[in-house]
This record gives structure tokens, C-alpha cells and sequence, in this order.
């Protein structure tokens, strides 16, 4: 067992991939000899050398069609999109190629390959480098989505991720990069689709992904002890495949449901789950599912503006006190 | 904007660098190609093929001409225009009509259609219909190759108004920065879809000219020479394989019909299509092998062998039922399914 921040959480769950599996490769921009912009990938160049790790241009869309050729005939790709910002500048690849390629061909073609991004805010990086864009992800059928909230999560997941036959998108937050958590020895590997109950509680159900994970839990903790509302915590962990049997189980035993989104309102990830809620747990329901997402909004970049649109474990606190009328 | 060079036969005989099998296996090609892409066109206009379709009517040379210079194992990335280059490889006429058909005897059983065929048994690794999508993953094809010394080499067609989304610049970069065994293949038919490609390119040669920013070797050749076409790739191929990494070509061509479905293709100058068939690859090459001495009857005997696979094919895929509905549902994940939840 060791203390193990997030950043280096990734270089361990990529390092365990790339020893196991000589066909895993990985391409990015500044990634192999400068360790990446996040300092997340240091030391993969040292450890697995230059034909493994290998440092790109700054063309997005070489670097997800070259993953996605590789990945067609034989190797497993992991691919460095630097900020989540920029699928926008090749999303061709993300939202048409990838996830159609296998469906077109009548099966006969695999993309089995991750493309790894920073996404979220937190970093005062404004509206185009602070982005969740874990709903442009989520709406495309052939694609899985991955979001880790600590550093045993990004090791276990990435190495799900990297093992999945089909292309999976890998979301770190940038905000917890910096942050710990403990991690045992020895190899780590989680499974795709799994929700995690991180807090169990009776009264009410908070689901979240990645960074507003710990804010739920903390304004849990001050719901239990300020109002004695007990709430359990679900960290959703993966948006494609869903794990719904976990959310529609907490839901049949606390009977409401709250979202925490980082995501801009408009057809964020909880906008589905509450759908899929409403339809199939309507009568478990003793009020209506909350969603506590950002507001529809470009984000600010200013520390005081971009801490006021987050969801904050106040906001959580407050929703949710209001709601249950206590 | 410059045509086709005019170039009188190379060799002096049968014998020559090409020889004879080589030269009756590109004439088959050229005729089956030109075939098949009649006759979907026939079939469109009796509403058999549905949705789209783009022909590759004489453009022929260029797709015959690489793929003779493909051996097994050589990876062909194709367009929405692809028809061509998918038979080219060795897939069957029935497979491909099939396909345009809607029938569950296409290659993809109707689930890709006209533009996305693709034969992975026969190295044909899809065909994109985003402009530019497929240089990139052709790189990372021809990547792999390099990485795992695997001595393949991957080709990459793509029309002249493709040279003008960056998708194309990316990929001619990271092609020339990491060396790669790919080939990039411009057929220059001298328009994207109605508009020339002169209107809108600030070079003359909307490939070749750009070759130098990428280090690369600036290449025209006449697209509608098979042997020039396969002399030109199998240089290119020995490149590549020898770890020299890519080239870029541009075929000079002209398609003779609209840009899809039945675009009557009325943008054109007047005369220009007339010209340009006194250029057609077939006519030229049927007259190379009569120069060569090749007979009447061998001729004939190949276009009439040529003319019945299509015609078979074509009562295969009248006869074929259309897809089943339970395929809806297939093949979205590798499990072979679509579940997106538990
Ligand atoms: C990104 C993108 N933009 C536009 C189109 C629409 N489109 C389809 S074919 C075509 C013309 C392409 O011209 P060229 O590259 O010369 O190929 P050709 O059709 O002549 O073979 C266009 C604009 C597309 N499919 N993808
Ligand atoms: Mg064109």
C-alpha cells in the first residue's frame, strides 16, 4: 500500500499496461520526453523508450486517426488529447470514426484503443481549457466513457480501458491531479460499468463523476451532521456501459435523487439517469430527481466567477435541504 | 491546368519490366472495374442501388494500377468513391453490387452501404466519407507496420479537393516526421464535387505542389496509364518497404460521369468530357496491347469472361433478400451487441 497522488496514478496505470502488453503503444504532444503538460505521464519515455512512447505534432487529428489505424491492425493505442477542449478540433474521430467503423464493416473492424484527456475545471483556464465534455462523449453510440475520481480508480480503469476491445475515452480531471489516495502494490485492474457506492445512506441518493465526487461526499458529511439527513454517494465512474442496477438500487432504498454535474445543464449525463429513473423507478420516487449541474453557461475564468458556477458542497447542501423540506 | 502528358508505350515488347501476365491482369482490372461501375449506374437508374453512389468511370487506371502493385497483406484505404478500389483488391463484383443493393449478400449486409465498403480479407481497410479521415488512420495502419516490422505497406486514394482540409497536411506531416511505410494517392479528376478544383486552390497541382512542405518528392503522373500508374506505385512501394517512408502521387484524371447518383454533371465546360475520353484508359491500354501484339481473341475473351461475372453477379444480387432486422442490433460493441447499460 502506498499514498499515490492522481498524476502519478496515471503513469503507474499506463507503465503496468505497457509492461504486460508489448502492443500498447502511446502518442501525444509533449508526452514522452516533457512528461506532459500535467506531468502525468513522466518517465514513460525512460521506461518503454521511443518507439512506445512517442512524441506527436500538434495535429489532434494525426494523432487520433494514426491511434485509430494502429489500433485496426494490431496494436492498442493510448492517445494523449491534451485538454478535453480540444476533441472539438478532431472529433471526426470521437464522434464518426471510432464508434461507426466497427458498425459499418458488418463487424469485421476493431478499434480497440483509449484516448486519455485532462477535462474539468478548477485550473482558471476559462471557457476553452475547463470544459466537462463528458456528454459529447456519452451521446455517441460505439464509444465508452470513463471518468476516475482517485488515483486507484485511474489505475484500475485505465488498465480496464486499455484491455476493452472497443474505444473507450478516458476523462481525467485536472483538479484532482495534485490530489492522494492510497493504492496497494501489485497489479490493478478495475471493470468498465461499474458504479461505486462511495457512501452509504438511506435518506437520499447523490450521484457524480470525477471532481464532484469529493463534493458530494463533503456536503454529505455536513448534511449528516447539520441536518441529519444520510445520504448515500454514488460515484457513477463510467457513463457508457451504465451502471444503472446500482443507481436504480439506491433509489429504491432512499427514494430521491440528486445529480451532481459539472457539466454545462443542456443534456448533461444526469439528464439521462434521471430520464431512466423517471421511467423505470417512477413510484420509488417520493419527490422529484434534482439535477445540481453548471449553469448554461460559457465558464468564466476569474477565481471568484468560476468557484461561483461549479456545483460547491454548499449548493449540494442547500438543493438538497430545501428539497427534502428540512 | 495541365493534363495528361502524352507517352508512347514503354518497353519494346512483352518482355518489358511489366511483362505480359501483368499487362492482361491490368486490362482485366481496368474492364472490370469500368464494367461494374456501369452497371451500378444502370441499376441506379432502375432504382436498384439505393441511396447514393459515386463512380469511379475513368478513373480506372489508377485503381487497377496500384492494386496490381499490392501484394497480400498491402492495406488499401478507400473513399466514398471506393467502389473501384475495393474490386480492384480482389473483391468479388457480387459482393460489391450487393452491397449498393441493400441485399444480405453485400459485403457489410447493408449495414455500411455505397460509400463505407470494406473486405479486411482482401486488405481493403474501409472507405471514409469524411474528407481527409482516412490519411491519418492510414498513417497509424502504416505506423504499426513500422513498429512491428511488419514489411506491409499502406495506400491511402483520395480526390484532388481533399488536399484542402487539414486532415491532409496532418497526416503528410506525421507521414514524413516518423517515416512511414504509407503512399498517398491524390486522383486528380480536376473537380471536387461540381466546383473545379483550380477555383479554389492556390497552387496549380493541388497534391504535388504542396509535397515540398512535407519534404516530399513532388510526383504528377498520367492517371489514365495503367503502366505508368504501376510502374509509378511499385517505386513508391519499394520506398516504403525499404523504411525510406511516403510519397505522395498525383494521377491526372477525369471522371466521365457526375460526382454521384445521376449528377448530370452540367458544371462542365463543353468538349471537356469529350477530350477527355479520347484519353480513356481502357481505349488506351486495349490499344497497348494490341501494340504488343496481344490478339483480338484474347481480348475479347477476357471482356467477355469480364461481362459475365457482372451480369451473374447482377442476377445474384436481384435474387439476394435484403437484411435481416435482427443485424439492427449487431456488432455496435465487440461483444457483438449494443447494450450500453446493465
Ligand atoms: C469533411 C467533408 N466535407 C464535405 C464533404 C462533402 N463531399 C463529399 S465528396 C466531396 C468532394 C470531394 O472531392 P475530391 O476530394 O476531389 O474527390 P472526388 O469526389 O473528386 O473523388 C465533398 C465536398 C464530405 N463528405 N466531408
Ligand atoms: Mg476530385
Amino acid at each position: 500500500m502506498a499514498e499515490l497522488t492522481y498524476r502519478d496514478a496515471v503513469a503507474r496505470g499506463i507503465a503496468q499496461e505497457m509492461a504486460r502488453d508489448p502492443d500498447v503503444v502511446f502518442l501525444g504532444e509533449d508526452v514522452a520526453k516533457a512528461g506532459g503538460v500535467f506531468k502525468a505521464t513522466v518517465g514513460l519515455y525512460e521506461q518503454f523508450g521511443p518507439l512506445r512512447v512517442r512524441d506527436t505534432p500538434i495535429s489532434e487529428q494525426a494523432i487520433l486517426g494514426a491511434a485509430m489505424g494502429a489500433a485496426m491492425t494490431g496494436l492498442k493505442p493510448i492517445a494523449e488529447i491534451m485538454f478535453s477542449d480540444f476533441f472539438a478540433v478532431c472529433f471526426d474521430y470521437i464522434a464518426n470514426e471510432f464508434p461507426k467503423s466497427r458498425y459499418m464493416s458488418n463487424g469485421q473492424t476493431k478499434c480497440p484503443l483509449v484516448v486519455r484527456t485532462g477535462n474539468g475545471a478548477g485550473s482558471r483556464f476559462g471557457a476553452q481549457h475547463s470544459q466537462s465534455v463528458e456528454n459529447w462523449c456519452m451521446m455517441i453510440p460505439g464509444l465508452k466513457v470513463v471518468a476516475p475520481s482517485t488515483p486507484l480508480d485511474v489505475i484500475g480503469l485505465l488498465a480496464a480501458a486499455v484491455r476493452d476491445p472497443d474505444p473507450v475515452i478516458f476523462l481525467e480531471h485536472k483538479s484532482l491531479y495534485a490530489t492522494k489516495g492510497e493504492v496497494p502494490d501489485g497489479e490493478i485492474v478495475d471493470t468498465l460499468g461499474t458504479a461505486k457506492i462511495v457512501r452509504p445512506g438511506k435518506d437520499c441518493t447523490i450521484i457524480a463523476l470525477a471532481l464532484m465526487v469529493s463534493r458530494a461526499l463533503a456536503a454529505a458529511e455536513i448534511l449528516q451532521v447539520e441536518h441529519g439527513i444520510d445520504c448515500e454517494v454514488i460515484d457513477v465512474r463510467s457513463l457508457v456501459p451504465l451502471d444503472t442496477k446500482t443507481i436504480l438500487g439506491s433509489v429504491a432504498k432512499t427514494h430521491r435523487l440528486f445529480s451532481v454535474e459539472e457539466n454545462p445543464r443542456l443534456c448533461g449525463w444526469g439528464a439521462e439517469i434521471v430520464s431512466i429513473v423517471a421511467d423505470e423507478a417512477f413510484y420509488d420516487l417520493d419527490g422529484p430527481p434534482v439535477r445540481i449541474t453548471t449553469p448554461h453557461i460559457p465558464l468564466p475564468a476569474a477565481d471568484n466567477l468560476e468557484d461561483l458556477v461549479l456545483p460547491t458542497p454548499a449548493r449540494i447542501v442547500e438543493t438538497i435541504r430545501r428539497s427534502l423540506g428540512s | 491546368m495541365s493534363t495528361a502528358k502524352d507517352r508512347s508505350p514503354a518497353g519494346s515488347g512483352l518482355n518489358d519490366d511489366i511483362g505480359e501476365q501483368k499487362r492482361l491482369a491490368l486490362y482485366r482490372s481496368q474492364v472490370r472495374l469500368r464494367e461494374a461501375e456501369q452497371r451500378a449506374f444502370d441499376l441506379f437508374l432502375q432504382n436498384l442501388v439505393k441511396g447514393t453512389s459515386h463512380l469511379s468511370l475513368g478513373q480506372e487506371a489508377i485503381a487497377a494500377g496500384f492494386a496490381e502493385a499490392m501484394v497480400k497483406g498491402d492495406l488499401s484505404f478507400c473513399t466514398y468513391r471506393g467502389h473501384a478500389h475495393t474490386l480492384a483488391r480482389g473483391v468479388p463484383v457480387e459482393k460489391v453490387l450487393g452491397e449498393l443493393m441493400q441485399r444480405d449478400n453485400g459485403l457489410m449486409r447493408g449495414k455500411g452501404g455505397s460509400m463505407h465498403l470494406t473486405s479486411e480479407e482482401h486488405g481493403v481497410m474501409g472507405s471514409y466519407a469524411i474528407i481527409g479521415a482516412h490519411l491519418p488512420i492510414a498513417c497509424g495502419a502504416a505506423w504499426r507496420a513500422q513498429y512491428k516490422g511488419d514489411k506491409d505497406v499502406s495506400v491511402c486514394f483520395f480526390g484532388d479537393g481533399t488536399t484542402n482540409i487539414g486532415a491532409f497536411h496532418e497526416a503528410l506531416n506525421f507521414a514524413a516526421i516518423w517515416k512511414l511505410p504509407v503512399v498517398f494517392v491524390c486522383e486528380n479528376n480536376l473537380y471536387m464535387e461540381y466546383t473545379p478544383i483550380g477555383d479554389v486552390t492556390a497552387v496549380e497541382h493541388p497534391a504535388a505542389d504542396r509535397a515540398s512542405a512535407y519534404g516530399l518528392e513532388r510526383i504528377v503522373i498520367d492517371g489514365n496509364d495503367a503502366d505508368e500508374v504501376y510502374r509509378t506505385a511499385q517505386k513508391a512501394f519499394a520506398k516504403a518497404r525499404a523504411g525510406e517512408g511516403p510519397s505522395l502521387i498525383e494521377c491526372m484524371t477525369y471522371r466521365h460521369s457526375g460526382h454521384s447518383r445521376a449528377d448530370p454533371a452540367k458544371y462542365r465546360p463543353e468538349g471537356e468530357l469529350e477530350k477527355w475520353k479520347l484519353r480513356d484508359p481502357i481505349k488506351i491500354y486495349r490499344e497497348r496491347l494490341k501494340q504488343f501484339g496481344v490478339s483480338d481473341e484474347t481480348i475479347s475473351a477476357i471482356d467477355a469472361s469480364v461481362l459475365k461475372e457482372v451480369d451473374d453477379a447482377t442476377e445474384a444480387c436481384k435474387a439476394a433478400p435484403v437484411p435481416p432486422e435482427e443485424i439492427i442490433f449487431t456488432d455496435v460493441y465487440a461483444n457483438g451487441g449494443w447494450a450500453w447499460r446493465n
